[in-house]
């Protein structure tokens, strides 16, 4: 770290962002909380699918605008009033400055590209028409093609779905379309890590993470360039003996054309991507690897989590769409931002768990090791989740909170006076605009945003900070976080 | 007695009527069961008082500059009274 004080060459920056979101109101029903509420009470699946929006509606949703780059968080503050799901945004485009929003049957047959061992079939006609469409996408390969166009009769389908470890895949809600099936041989068929529940999950997190990072390599450089990707989703791939195994990363630079990459994946709950770009970074200082991809699908098990407080104040089930993103970390370029790697801040082991001691390791030492106070960032990046998606459920406004307890930091240490914390909120925080997938909504949606005010001059630095519960896995008590200061790139590369 | 730590005001009353009077999301298992419990806030000042005072600037001091607790202790105060 101390050598690149001095050697700019080796600063790493952020090189390009690119985001994902996939549409698919059908798989809402297969996400963990609504499949088990189907279960228990099967009235609840008309309710569910009543409430399913159309795709010109997800496309038209001011956050989901945002989330591709069409839109500024701050234009949820100032020019549109909530509750967000009652304005569709004018003339919404799917395709956003960061990447776009795609409809599920297109993502199906992104899935179906992703699958190399036959688990999800599609129906034949449905098939073809998805090969159609994709035909004028401007990231899919006649190679891609050729693996969605091939389908099976409808019979065959519910044929394979009498087998109870089927799952059906719709679209519109109910039109049945394909499966996903376990797959045979090899002991899979009897291996609870490879039901169809999980493989779902690891399809849709592959495909939404190829479509990012597909994304990316458009915006950003050559894919061939790249030397390492880092994974930092929440899919847990592996059979039996090795539960959670994972390289995603890998996987979904396969299909990206990454034919040099090698990659691993980063676990850390909700802040491993976070933790992902620190390690991406050091990589880059270290010039162990020139270009250090870090990219993550969405979270499948998430779709509809909080679905029962939107049909109870009758809105659209809102967690609809599974989301992807894809960051280049590259050496410095004398314009992209820089990572500032003696900016870091951890919630180390001693730490303690209450949001007291996680804000001060991750926000207060940091700046004070930097000489900088709190008023002297001008955005803090945190967990991003729409309080529209989180709010009728009880979890409250989660970004605003965070804000105020960064703000209240600043009081206690009298950079502000108690009355100015709402000011504090305003300027220094955003509006949460990211869907609730978790690892996603976790400081990154607000990197695209950020790169794009740095590099045209509008905003200094950022603080980028990721907390982790790491307690829901029944593993430790602990609770994690990390924390990075992003600064608008000073000079010119040397 | 149950003692709530949630962030703001709305999420606060709606736990607290969900120990109370049952799950008013029926999205849990307390949904349609009225336990009928105690309940109260953290940073309400009677908790407050009960708490050391280094243990409560340790753990808690900054999040009551973050938290509307007046707001927070009215929700409360609406479903205690309710209940009574």
């Amino acid at each position: 770290m101390t050598s690149c004080a001095t050697d700019r060459s080796a600063l790493p920056v952020v090189k390009g962002v690119a985001y994902f979101l996939a549409h698919v109101p059908g798989m809402v029903r297969h996400g963990s909380k609504p499949s088990r509420e189907i279960e228990k009470d099967p009235s609840l699946l008309p309710q569910v699918v009543g409430h399913l929006w159309r795709f010109d509606q997800a496309v038209a949703y001011p956050p989901n605008q945002v989330f591709i780059g069409n839109l500024d968080p701050d234009d949820l503050l100032k020019k549109i009033p909530p509750p967000w799901f009652q304005y569709a945004v004018p003339h919404a485009s799917r395709w956003g400055s960061f990447g776009e929003i795609m409809p599920e049957d297109e993502f199906y047959g992104i899935m179906k590209i992703c699958d190399q061992f036959g688990l999800l079939s599609l129906e034949e006609g449905f098939a073809q028409g998805v090969a159609d469409k994709l035909k004028t996408h401007p990231l899919i390969t006649a190679e891609d093609l050729a693996r969605v166009a091939k389908g099976i009769p409808l019979e065959q389908i519910k044929a394979k779905l009498a087998n109870a470890e089927t799952i059906p895949v719709y679209v519109q809600g109910t039109e049945l379309v394909g499966c996903v099936e376990r797959p045979q041989g090899g002991g899979a068929e009897d291996d609870p890590n490879l039901l169809p529940e999980f493989l779902i999950e690891n399809l849709a997190s592959r495909a939404s993470g190829v479509m990012a990072l597909r994304h990316l390599i458009k915006s950003t450089g050559r894919a061939e360039d790249i030397d390492y990707l880092l994974g930092c989703g929440e899919e847990a791939v592996g059979d039996r003996y090795n539960r959670g195994g994972g390289n995603m990363a890998k996987a979904i630079g396969e299909l990206s054309g990454c034919v040099r990459a090698t990659g691993s994946d980063v676990k850390a709950f909700c802040c491993a991507p976070v933790h992902a770009l620190v390690l991406a970074a050091s990589l880059v200082t270290s010039r162990i690897f020139g270009n250090v991809v870090v990219a993550a699908g969405g979270s499948f098990a998430k779709l509809g989590m909080k679905f029962q407080g939107h049909l109870r104040r009758n809105m659209p089930i809102l967690e609809d769409v599974l989301a992807g993103a894809a960051i280049w970390i590259a050496p410095d370029d004398g314009q992209s931002p820089v990572i500032r790697l003696d900016s870091i801040g951890k919630h180390e082991i001693s730490s303690g768990s209450s949001q007291q001691a996680i804000m001060e390791k991750l926000v207060v030492e940091p700046l004070d090791r930097l000489g900088l106070k709190l008023t002297q960032v001008d955005k803090y990046a945190t967990e991003m989740h729409n309080p529209e998606l989180t709010e009728p459920q009880g979890s409250g406004n989660v970004p605003r909170t965070n804000y105020r307890t960064i703000g209240s930091f600043a009081v206690l240490r009298n950079e502000i006076k108690r009355e100015e914390l709402d000011h504090f909120v305003e300027v220094h925080g955003m509006p949460g605009f990211s869907p609730t997938q978790g690892h996603i909504a976790s400081a990154i949606p607000v990197l695209g945003h950020a790169v794009k005010k740095m590099r045209d001059g509008a905003m200094a630095n950022t603080m980028f900070l990721a907390k982790g519960s790491l307690f829901l896995g029944r593993v430790t008590q602990l609770s994690d976080g990390i924390s990075f200061l992003l600064e608008k790139n000073k000079g010119v590369k040397s | 007695m149950v003692v709530l730590g949630a962030p703001d005001a709305d999420s606060a009353e709606l736990y607290a009527e969900t120990v109370v009077n049952g799950d008013p999301s029926w999205a849990g298992p307390l949904a349609g069961v009225a336990l009928g419990l105690p309940v109260c806030h953290i940073m309400e000042p009677e908790v407050k008082a009960l708490i050391d005072p280094a243990v409560y600037k340790q753990h808690l001091e900054l999040m009551e500059v973050a938290l509307d607790v007046e707001r927070i202790a009215e929700g409360l105060g609406r479903v205690r009274q309710a209940k009574n």
